[in-house]
């Protein structure tokens, strides 16, 4: 029996990288989107330029469901090297959408399948000359093909290639032409539509469709970011090639045409976090994008920057690990690595944004912690957020707001006599007040040093002045919990005694995977963590239940070790639920792994056993 | 090393510079290194060529790395901000200074296992970039600080204190600073202040990456024989190409060298060099005829001293990325923030 659904089904186009798919298929995305259908894009794409096989899937779901689903409904099998394992992924009954120029022996198939047969590279053979245009226009051919078979109005793609050529007439008439001769094939020789459909709704609403990356860089544009300094590492370069992007569009003197930014690409990842130090200590807000890999070069810098405490924004868009890892593959990897980056006794605050909207908000609070804590502040995205355009909220900015730079100690201040110590705790807070460099003849310079010193900045080897400066640390990181975005919490329909604890990208799996839960008759509490250092709320929650799931994609259980550690909690109380395969966390996968538990959990008593 | 703390006690006459600063305001605490450390003249050096310059102290940051050489910007311009950094990542951080503020002066004093060792990625990185700055290693050719290894700019055949022999070839840091763009490549020797100050001079005057290379002989660990980095050895080796002048906004008044040997030098913001050659073939113009003369010289066992290379309309990192004027440190939400009516635009673009 074919499957049969409207708008709720998985399509995964697989291709050749550098075979310019990701355009064509990007395109299908957007059309079901502006038919008023939700869709989550994922791309699984190899370390590699050309060449090798790649996939993109997309997930239609009316109900909005973002998370990864897993499995297969309709596959796109355009490249012959994956073949085998690509047919072997379709769910039973789903379909097969193959290039059928060259005839293929009845083995390659499956029975429980239903097989399409398109030929776009005859169709392209016979329309074009040109070798490249061949290649580009069979992506297009088959979208045509896949408009007629799942009913996606044809307009609405004409629209969006109207609007990606405006301006390019041949290009625009061309893609359109494409476009028709591979829906015109597929109404006159197939049957149109399939048992899978797209039907116009209005579920969409004002949402914006944009990859993390991309979100986290305008972030830091509208957070006030005037100094960028990277090394170009997967999964993160494009986040720094978005922040010049926007910089191009939204940061030059209308005037002179001059640029209120600099951004430069470092020879490796210690310069471009001491670049980054550098232009903090001097009092320009400054960012650097990495990953994993990254964030270990840089943990001497780190740690300097904490003890000197020089703010400082880390972008760290995680992918899989350890060491070198699977860099094109996500993971929430780098928790313990970040928290507790560096030598001596240090910890970092952490932020971790949910989607591309938060991505955009905390990357410009970032900006604004940092200046407010002197200290570093990362950014927690991962692959699954940074790389993959994503349905989320508009983004929102308010023209009331000001920048908050911290305790900034001004001449005027220092002229009226104010005794400054660079290091003296005058608020109570931890935080104390810095100068930048030049702001008076004659008063408030001091020496910033890795090494210890006194509450006046003086160099000390003084045993009880480094335990004074090294307790202040710790009441600023106390004065930190109260300023880093709070958890949200969601509490079941029915009082539970169990609860889970999740963050960043694991959300839409998270929302989904609670409603499935719930229909089996199971109910749980929900928090999802946004920033370490953890609010006094994190504990409070693991207090009020006898057993807390802490759902996180990496294999150690980092946010739980952090949890236990920081927030003295028995670990025996705190279940870890892990995926670490390098692919993003489904719902289905969450449903099951809790389920079990909470099967074993219910323990029937042994007396209604007996009786 | 010295314990005790500096008098505050001055001279009532000393001379006073165009801001009415004594060469007592240009000085830090006092030095902690060895008695006779060559280091310490250098210190000496950098204060004279500020007092002179007229130079508000306050206007300068001073960044270093992890050694001998980077303790030294304690002992000097004591009402600048500071910054000793990570072992050889001195560029980085202050390329990172630059960016923020570029109406300051960024002074980046390292040393040899700071500069040609460690940080050699760095230092090469923010020559190539034409971070305007003044670069001085403080070159012993060996580690102080964990007692006497030698460092990447030992020369090879050169005996420790210990008796070895180092094997390996060593890195000329000014053939590198000329091979890979820097715009101004100097090499003095700290026991030459007099040729050492209208260097430091010129070096601040120069818009773009200005490095010093400063022989500076280590009296605990390399200053016996054998070493190629000795008093006795560099004073007996060196080969000075010429002596400067260096005039800003006043007229070559204090020339008064042999006509013929004294050559005029302007720089991108106008300030005169006036250079007194000892060698009349030399070019400071030409990058390829200082490379080769620079290991011509080498060759016959000879340390080349002097102004060696200054390019003529040298444009520094800022030109590049074509900044604003104003230092960005100083701009505001007006300036930074593109606002919501933008966002809104922005928000309808992704739809």
């Amino acid at each position: 029996m074919p499957l049969q659904s409207v708008n709720d089904f998985v399509i995964r186009f697989a291709n050749v990288n550098g075979s310019g798919s990701a355009s064509a298929n990007e395109l299908f995305a957007r059309a079901v989107l502006r038919m008023g259908v939700p869709v989550a894009p994922r791309n699984i794409f190899p370390s590699n330029i050309q060449g090798l096989p790649t996939w993109y899937e997309v997930r239609i779901s009316e109900a909005g469901h973002l998370g990864a689903r897993g499995g297969t409904d309709l596959m796109v099998a355009m490249n012959p090297q994956t073949w085998d394992k690509d047919v072997a992924a379709i769910e039973p009954g789903g379909y097969l959408l193959y290039d059928s120029t060259k005839p293929l022996p009845k083995s390659k198939f499956r029975d429980d399948i239903n097989v399409i047969g398109v030929p776009p590279t005859a169709i392209t053979n016979s329309t074009y000359t040109d070798p490249r245009q061949r290649q580009l226009f069979k992506n297009i051919i088959y979208l045509g093909a896949l408009s007629a078979l799942l009913d996606i109005d044809p307009k609405v793609i004409e629209q969006l290639i109207a609007e990606q050529y405006k301006g390019k007439e041949r290009l625009l008439s061309s893609n359109v032409h494409a476009l028709h001769l591979g829906r015109d094939y597929t109404l006159k020789n197939l049957k149109c539509p399939i048992g899978l459909r797209v039907q116009k709704s209005d579920k969409v609403g004002d949402r914006i469709f944009i990859e993390g990356n991309s979100a986290a860089a305008l972030g830091a544009v509208y957070g006030g970011a005037t100094v960028c300094a990277w090394y170009p590492i997967t999964p993160s370069s494009s986040l720094a090639d978005a922040f010049t992007g926007h910089c191009k569009r939204l940061r030059h003197d209308a005037e002179t045409k001059k640029a209120k930014y600099a951004i430069v690409q470092g020879e490796d990842e210690l310069a471009s976090i001491g670049i980054v130090i550098g232009a903090a200590w001097n009092g320009a807000r400054a960012f650097t994008a990495t990953s994993g890999p990254g964030v270990s070069l840089m943990q001497e810098f780190i740690g300097l920057a904490y003890f000197a405490e020089i703010p400082a924004v880390i972008m760290d868009v995680q992918r899989a690990g350890p060491s070198t890892g699977m860099p094109t593959r996500t993971q929430q990897c780098d928790i313990i690595s970040a928290a507790y980056a560096s030598h001596g006794d240090t910890k970092h605050v952490l932020l971790f944004p949910e989607d591309p909207a938060e991505a955009f908000d905390m990357a410009a609070q970032a900006f604004d912690l940092a200046d407010r804590l002197q200290t570093p502040i990362f950014l927690m995205l991962d692959l699954d957020i940074g790389m993959n355009h994503r349905l989320c909220l508009p983004l929102k900015w308010d023209d009331a707001k000001q920048y908050d730079r911290g305790k900034i100690m001004t001449a005027a201040m220092l002229e009226s006599g104010v005794d400054f110590g660079r290091y003296l705790d005058v608020d109570g807070d931890g935080i104390t007040y810095r100068t930048y460099p030049g702001t008076h003849p004659t008063k408030g310079s001091f020496f910033t040093r890795g090494t210890s010193r006194d509450r006046y900045a003086k160099y000390t080897e003084e045993g009880p002045a480094y335990q004074d400066n090294m307790q202040r640390l710790l009441r600023k990181f106390e004065t930190a919990k109260d300023l880093v975005p709070r958890p949200l919490q969601a509490n079941a329909e029915k009082p539970t005694k169990y609860g889970v604890i999740y963050f960043g990208s694991t959300s839409p799996a998270m929302d989904e995977a609670i409603a499935m839960i719930e229909a089996k008759g199971q109910y749980l509490d929900r928090l999802r963590v946004r920033a370490f250092p953890f609010h006094s709320s994190v504990a409070s929650f693991i207090a009020d239940h006898d057993f807390v799931f802490i759902v996180e994609q990496n294999r150690d259980a980092q946010l739980r070790s952090l949890i236990v550690n920081e927030c003295s909690i028995d670990p025996v109380r705190l279940v870890p639920i892990l995926h670490y395969d390098g692919t993003p966390i489904t719902a289905r996968f969450i449903a099951r792994s809790i389920g079990e538990h909470l099967d074993a959990l219910k323990v029937t008593p042994l007396r209604k056993v007996v009786s | 090393m010295t314990y005790v703390v500096k008098p505050k006690f001055r001279h009532p006459e000393l001379p006073k510079n165009k801001f009415g600063y004594t060469h007592r305001d240009y000085e830090g605490a006092v030095s902690t290194l060895c008695a006779g450390c060559g280091h310490d003249s250098i210190t000496a050096s950098i204060i004279e060529a500020c007092f002179e310059l007229s130079i508000e102290p306050h206007r300068v940051a001073k960044i270093s790395g992890i050694g001998c050489s980077s303790k030294t910007p304690t002992y000097f311009l004591g009402n600048s901000h500071g910054f000793n950094s990570v072992h050889g990542r001195m560029p980085s951080v202050l390329t990172g200074a630059n960016l923020a503020n570029r109406d300051l002066i960024y002074l980046g004093v390292s040393g040899d296992g700071d500069s040609a060792s460690i940080g050699f990625g760095q230092f090469a990185h923010a020559m190539r970039r034409g971070v305007n700055m003044v670069y001085i290693v403080e070159n012993n050719g060996v580690y102080g600080l964990t007692k006497g290894q030698f460092s990447a700019t030992a020369d090879r055949g050169s005996k420790s204190k210990r008796g070895v022999v180092n094997s390996d070839s060593a890195i000329d840091m000014v053939g590198i600073a000329l091979q890979i763009g820097a715009s101004f490549v100097a090499r003095s020797f700290s026991g030459d202040k007099k040729q050492l100050v209208p260097l430091i001079k010129a070096a601040i005057e120069h818009n773009g990456a200005a490095f010093i290379d400063v022989i500076s002989p280590c009296v605990a660990f390399n200053n016996h024989a054998g070493s190629t980095k000795s008093f006795d050895y560099v004073r007996e080796h060196n080969e000075a190409v010429n002596f400067l002048d260096v005039m800003t906004g006043r007229p070559p008044i204090h020339v008064d060298y042999a006509p013929g040997t004294v050559e005029m030098v302007e720089q991108h913001d106008g300030t005169v060099l006036a250079l007194r050659k000892l060698d009349a073939e030399y070019d400071v113009h030409d990058r390829l005829a200082a490379m080769s003369f620079l290991q011509h010289h080498a060759d016959q066992g000879q340390i080349v001293t002097g102004l060696l290379y200054v390019e003529r309309d040298a444009e520094d990192l800022h030109g590049h990325l074509n900044t604003v004027a104003a230092p960005l440190n100083a701009l505001s939400e007006k300036e930074l923030c593109p606002g919501t009516a933008v966002l809104d635009k922005i928000n309808a673009s992704l739809r």
